[in-house]
């Protein structure tokens, strides 16, 4: 099978999206190998898809993820006292008060925690819902703490999960769950971990 | 017409693990967003929110719209997800949701009047590529150079509408063949015959310039195309 240029125009795309029949890309290598102008085109093109394949072509302005989560948080359904949930909140509490007597259990094994120098603290409802980065060592209120520094491998997990791998309570943004009379949960940490030598009282 | 919000049923692409298993975790996330934990809506979207700007940008060309309508798409999204089915990408509903309402806002601002005349043009027509400048290599820097992006906008804006669509779903937000004619409406054959003019077209616009130097012969006046 030969191929004229104007055929090879024609199927450039198709060439370069992998979507022609064995046949006619053997026709087209051939041609494209001896055809000084048909290759430039088919280089261009190809540099075409590359240039506007990057993520960065359009970049949003300033403050646009800020306003949209304004946006979704102003529609987000409010959450109402239903029966059914008022179930659901004394089980929970079943479920917390559950957790704290297994936690004093001398069965209760501490998981290894991936920061030597932190504490896991108390007082935090283990089925509260917290972001970890992959690579860190604390769990965070929101996605939103300043002390979360990766924001591209988040993952949404329960407190009792986050500690089942290790993590413990960031000191920024969990402050309030964490034991103030030690006076460490004020502190502008820059590492942020909650360092507190004295356990909180229950 | 087929409702965007109840479309999902789409031929699965062959996904490697590192996908698969973010689409595990987004089909949980979906799962339990659904069934009652909406705050989780903000991890859901997180990695698509760009994506969701920048193809709304490509279609409208304005920043303040594209704004606007990337946050009326998500939010649209959210007050849908029940009707979201897994057997599509969630971003890929996502972005068709975005160019449906890119297009309602085109509509509604009566922009097609000034369609580009490319627009106009049967799709079927052989296009010719007019510019052979050798263009072989990319420098890596090349789209840290603000002049050359500006370029890339320019030249991506002067584009007909229906090219340009094609395009970005294509080419930008990297869909299927398929997916990108679902989300348009359009047959398999006319997203491959738009996807071709709008590739050479670009080439013919960009390759003087970024083949050596930005020259006069890369120009976007009115009047000036070379289609």
């Amino acid at each position: 099978m030969v191929v004229t240029c104007e055929q090879v125009w024609h199927e450039i795309s198709n060439y370069l999206d992998g979507e022609v029949a064995p046949d006619l890309r053997a026709a087209m290598d051939e041609h494209l190998r001896g055809c000084l102008r048909c290759s430039a085109v088919l280089e261009g093109t190809r540099n075409v898809i590359g240039l506007y394949g990057e993520d960065s072509m359009f970049e949003p302005p300033q403050g646009y993820s800020q306003r949209l989560h304004k946006r979704l948080e102003e529609n987000m359904p409010r959450q109402r006292g239903t029966a059914f949930g008022w179930m659901i909140a004394v089980a929970a509490a079943l479920l917390i008060v559950g957790s704290f007597e297994i936690g004093d259990s001398s069965a209760f094994v501490d998981p290894q925690l991936r920061s030597e120098q932190a504490q896991p603290g108390t007082g935090i409802p283990p089925e509260m819902m917290v972001v970890v980065a992959e690579d860190g060592k604390l769990f965070h209120a929101s996605a939103a703490c300043s002390l979360l520094h990766d924001k591209t491998h988040l993952r949404t997990i329960t407190v009792s999960e986050a500690r089942r791998e290790g993590y413990t309570p960031c000191a920024r943004c969990m402050k309030k769950y964490l034991n103030d009379s030690a006076g460490l949960a004020e502190e502008d940490d820059d590492d942020g971990e909650f360092a507190s030598s004295t356990p909180a009282t229950k | 017409m087929i409702s965007v919000l109840q479309w999902g049923v789409m031929p699965e692409e062959a996904i490697s693990l590192e996908n698969r298993a973010e689409r595990l975790n987004e089909e949980m996330l979906i799962r339990r967003i659904r069934d009652g934990e909406h705050e989780l809506f903000y991890d859901l979207i997180r990695p698509y929110e760009r994506r969701v700007y920048s193809t709304a940008f490509a279609i409208l060309r304005n920043e303040a719209d594209a704004e606007d309508v990337a946050q009326e798409a998500i939010l649209k999204a959210f007050k849908h997800i029940q009707q979201f089915r897994a057997e599509a990408r969630f971003s890929t509903w996502l972005i068709q949701i975005t160019v449906n309402e890119a297009r309602m806002r085109k509509r509604k601002d009566h922009v097609e009047i000034m369609q580009p005349i490319a627009d106009q043009r049967d799709d079927e027509g052989n296009y010719v590529p007019r510019d052979f400048a050798d263009w072989r290599e990319i420098p890596s820097e090349t789209l840290e150079r603000s002049e050359v992006r500006q370029k890339l906008a320019e030249a991506l804006a002067s584009l007909g509408q229906k090219y340009r669509e094609v395009f970005v779903l294509r080419d930008m937000q990297h869909l299927s063949i398929e997916e990108t004619a679902k989300a348009l409406g359009v047959s398999t054959a006319s997203v491959k015959t738009r996807l071709l003019r709008a590739r050479l077209m670009l080439r013919d616009l960009l390759a003087p310039g970024l083949g050596g130097t930005w020259s006069s012969r890369l120009s976007f006046a009115k009047g000036t195309k070379p289609w």
